[in-house]
């Protein structure tokens, strides 16, 4: 009889649930709410210890920092109204607002500052980022002056919200390890908000801070990050108006369902800072890849174009070097290798691999990060056939996921993959690493696992890293993009596609270098959505 | 006094299976290819050979196997499953805090395929050749033979995107947090779609047995002798023949608790329930060995504890094995 009854109530239940309340799209925020949705999960809202997207977002809205950047690449001031920089480039000083506080009500003065560069320093996974600081002084509350052991231009960039977030010193000095330290999860910082509440697995919620520096900013009242464990659920909620913006899509076929969507406004600005770029690698100590001509054959056999146009569906744009084409650093003028089989196949007989009886010199295999299809795999897949053209037969290798991919290829135990690397804004924090060959380390993904050795190189980005006028800096990475691509560590084929989707009733839309991972304080309803 | 003994005896078995489910997890796992520090390394950007030889020192993965596996087994034992890698918290408190949601997707979709599959089985025996049981037996082919994650997939764009009538995200209103009795019906409509994917291969099975098992029993000869002293249909079928029909379905239902979790999972990233699956599906990107290995051993337990409870439900519904075993 219980059991039954239990039935009955079950059924009736679900029923009853189905049937209640139909209006779902109620559920949108009220007018000065944004929702967000993301795949990306913070480990906590600490980017002073950790890179990445999940965190950064978050970081960047609770957290202020001394600079911030337009879309162009310019620093503005955010918590330093104003710098310095030295005439010999060793030193920088900042000159800070004078009304910033806390969440908790403390002031931001220039101990926060100088603790923080240094808590970053010791801290943070880009560890070439803020190598040349020494020391950071503190003269007054309203003056740190940040010492350097050479000249740095990569700092300026360094200081910005998604990598240099100002810790509150009062919480965090007091002496427990920052990368596990409690208040990771219930940060205080002197940003437009403040976290109010985190439910992991589910969402975080931010309201404005009405003591934030910047007057009448920030414009929305809440901020509430939806954690979305899959991506058409997020595409749905999105098309639907459930959520409100929704950043870093970059399925070629899911940008392309959300442009035809008729509220949602799509852009692929935002993206420069990151300068995401996926490209085919190679490992060149590793016969025959080992030989120059080789790496060029393959270079002339693959076809950029049509995996640009076809396989991304013209969504990405094409990459022809190791600098993001978004960049001002970037050199536009480095000489691709246009699709040439003749010319591919006469290198391959001059470094000694002629074609077989069966038609084929050689084969080789190639990797690929699982879980982007459409950058990774779909590519792999493609080269396969464009090799087999000039008589090299490509093995496709899959992994079951990102940590197999990454002992492999870390190893070195691979001839060719494809891989996913970030500029992160300045070569010296995102592309110095994959070049130097100080940096040939095993075990440790994402460092020079090309094996590249070039003096020439070494000295370029070594010199580039410590020089102060910006024409000169710019002519020394454009001879260090030329050098890379004819030496072929690398063949560059696109920029990420990565998109952010907003409602079109939302104004002021994070546009600059570095998107969603910049405060959000702009940001406003110019048609708030219907409650 | 018998169940007692009974009981004791099952969870002196299980706690033995328990700890043989901890090593081999854990050998398993750390057979899989991948490091995490490694992982850690990567998201690091590239860090220098110290900062390895640290992490590695941190989580403890100097050791040689053997000892990381008694470490884990003392830990274990003193209540202690480690600290997460990935979200540097301990992994209890994460587990904790998932798993509430995990199991109430789970007992719903239970609940329900229990229900509404015994009630299409039983509707369906009483004409076996009738329209309604061809299509109950279409049905169940189709819900037991579709995935999880497509029919989760298909229903969420139909009732999401096509005609969107129920939430496809989440267990509650964050924007609007409700209290109270809106609560409780804000947590049925996002139920809604999670639970019924989740049913809808059980109710397939479920109606399947139910509809063999009612249709034995209907002509049995304790149901003409019940119909031949003239009861009521509805005390015919639903006191005499169904509890005869009930006992293989509470067999299945309580063996297939295993797979109604692993169900569980695939349909909390389908619709981003709130419970272990994302959790899951994290650690084994990232080989965070202690929150996979605690996921595991948790899991291990829930299947344990539903096959003793089926075996208790079991022995009230059919006095016949109280009796047998005694």
């Amino acid at each position: 009889m219980l059991i039954r009854r239990t039935f009955v109530l079950g059924a009736l239940g679900l029923v009853a649930a189905a049937v209640a309340s139909p209006s779902v799209h109620a559920q949108s925020g009220s007018n000065s709410t944004l929702v967000i949705a993301t795949t990306q999960v913070p480990r906590h809202f600490n980017g002073a210890v950790q890179s990445g997207m999940a965190t950064a977002l978050p970081t960047a809205q609770i957290f202020a920092s001394p600079l911030r950047y337009d879309e162009s690449w310019k620093p503005q001031p955010y918590l330093a109204q104003s710098w310095e920089v030295a005439p010999d480039g060793l030193s920088v000083t900042l000159h800070l607002v004078k009304d910033a506080v806390f969440h908790d009500g403390h002031p931001v003065t220039s101990e926060d500052v100088a603790f923080s560069i240094m808590a970053i320093k010791a801290n943070h996974p880009f560890q070439t980022m803020l190598a040349a600081v020494d020391k950071v002084e503190a003269p007054d509350p309203a003056t740190a002056v940040i010492r350097l052991t050479h000249p740095a231009p990569s700092l300026l960039l360094a200081m910005s919200p998604a990598l240099m977030p100002i810790l509150p010193k009062h919480i965090y000095g007091d002496g427990q390890d920052l990368k596990t330290h409690p208040a990771n999860l219930k940060p205080i910082g002197s940003g437009p908000f403040k976290l109010i509440e985190y439910k992991q697995g589910e969402y975080y919620t931010l309201e404005k801070f009405d003591k934030f520096f910047l007057a009448g900013r920030p414009k929305l009242d809440r901020i509430v990050v939806r954690l979305v464990s899959d991506q058409n659920a997020a595409l749905v909620s999105m098309e639907r108006g459930d959520v409100q913006a929704l950043p870093f899509v970059a399925g070629v076929r899911d940008i392309d369902r959300l442009q035809k969507a008729p509220n949602v406004t799509v852009t692929d600005k935002g993206f420069a800072g990151v300068g995401p770029l996926n490209w085919l690698a190679f490992n060149t100590k590793k016969k025959p890849l080992d030989d120059l001509r080789v790496r060029q054959a393959i270079a002339y056999a693959a076809n950029r174009d049509f995996i640009v146009s076809k396989l991304m569906g013209g969504k990405a744009a094409p990459s022809l070097g190791p600098i993001a084409p978004d960049s001002p650093l970037a050199e536009a003028g480095v000489e691709p290798f246009k699709v040439d089989y003749a010319k591919s196949a006469a290198l391959l007989d001059a470094a000694g691999y002629p074609k077989g009886a069966d038609g084929s010199r050689f084969a080789l295999t190639i990797d690929y990060i699982p879980g982007g299809d459409e950058q990774q795999r779909n590519v792999a897949e493609y080269l396969r056939s464009q090799l087999k053209r000039v008589g090299i037969n490509l093995e496709v290798r899959a992994a079951p996921d990102f940590p197999t991919w990454a002992q492999r290829v870390s190893n070195y135990d691979f001839d060719l993959t494809m891989d996913t690397v970030y500029n992160w804004g300045d070569p010296v924090i995102g592309v110095n690493r994959t070049y130097l060959s100080s940096n040939i380390r095993k075990g440790i993904i994402w460092s020079n696992t090309q094996q590249y050795s070039n003096p020439k190189v070494d000295e370029l980005l070594q010199a580039a890293a410590v020089e102060t006028s910006p024409e000169k800096r710019k002519a020394l990475y454009s001879e260090f993009q030329k050098i890379v691509v004819q030496d072929v560590p690398i063949y560059f084929i696109n920029v990420t596609p990565y998109y952010n989707a907003f409602s079109k009733g939302l104004g002021g839309l994070p546009t600059s270098i570095w998107g969603m991972m910049a405060p959000l304080d702009e940001m406003y309803w110019a048609t708030p959505p219907k409650t | 006094m018998a169940l007692a003994a009974h009981l004791a005896r099952q969870i002196v078995n299980a706690a033995a299976l328990l700890l043989a489910v901890l090593v081999l997890n854990f050998c398993l796992i750390h057979l899989a290819p991948g490091d995490p520090v490694q992982v850690i390394a990567g998201e690091m950007g590239g860090a220098s050979a110290d900062v390895i030889a640290a992490l590695r020192a941190k989580y403890g993965l100097d050791h040689s196997l053997t000892e990381q596996l008694a470490i884990y087994l003392r830990n274990v034992a003193a209540g202690d499953f480690g600290y997460s890698y990935y979200f540097n918290e301990p992994v209890l408190g994460l587990i904790l805090m998932r798993l509430p949601a995990t199991l109430y997707l789970a007992l719903c979709a239970l609940v329900s395929a229990l229900a509404i599959g015994t009630l299409l089985g039983v509707v369906s025996a009483r004409r076996p050749n009738g329209m309604f049981s061809h299509a109950v037996t279409v049905f169940s082919l189709a819900g037991y033979a579709a995935p999880i994650f497509w029919t989760g997939l298909m229903l969420l764009l139909l009732f999401g995107s096509v005609w969107p009538i129920l939430p496809v995200v989440g267990m509650a209103d964050v924007v609007h947090p409700k209290r109270g009795f809106a609560y409780v019906l804000d947590v049925a409509q996002h139920l809604v779609l999670p639970s019924l994917t989740l049913a809808l291969v059980f109710i397939a099975q479920y109606s399947r047995l139910a509809r063999v098992n009612m249709i034995d029993a209907l002509s049995a000869d304790y149901v003409r002798t019940a119909r031949a002293k003239g009861l009521p249909e509805w005390i015919v079928i639903g006191k005499h023949a169904l509890r005869n029909t009930l006992i293989p379905i509470v067999t299945v239902a309580g063996h297939q608790f295993g797979n109604l979790f692993a169900g569980a999972v695939l349909v909390e990233t389908v619709f981003s329930w709130p419970g272990m699956g994302r959790l899951v599906f994290d650690s084994i990107l990232r080989r965070d060995y202690p929150t996979l290995m605690a996921v595991l051993f948790f899991s291990a337990l829930m299947v344990m504890t539903a096959n003793i409870l089926t075996d208790i439900v079991y022995r009230l519904i059919d006095p016949r094995i109280r009796t047998a075993r005694r």
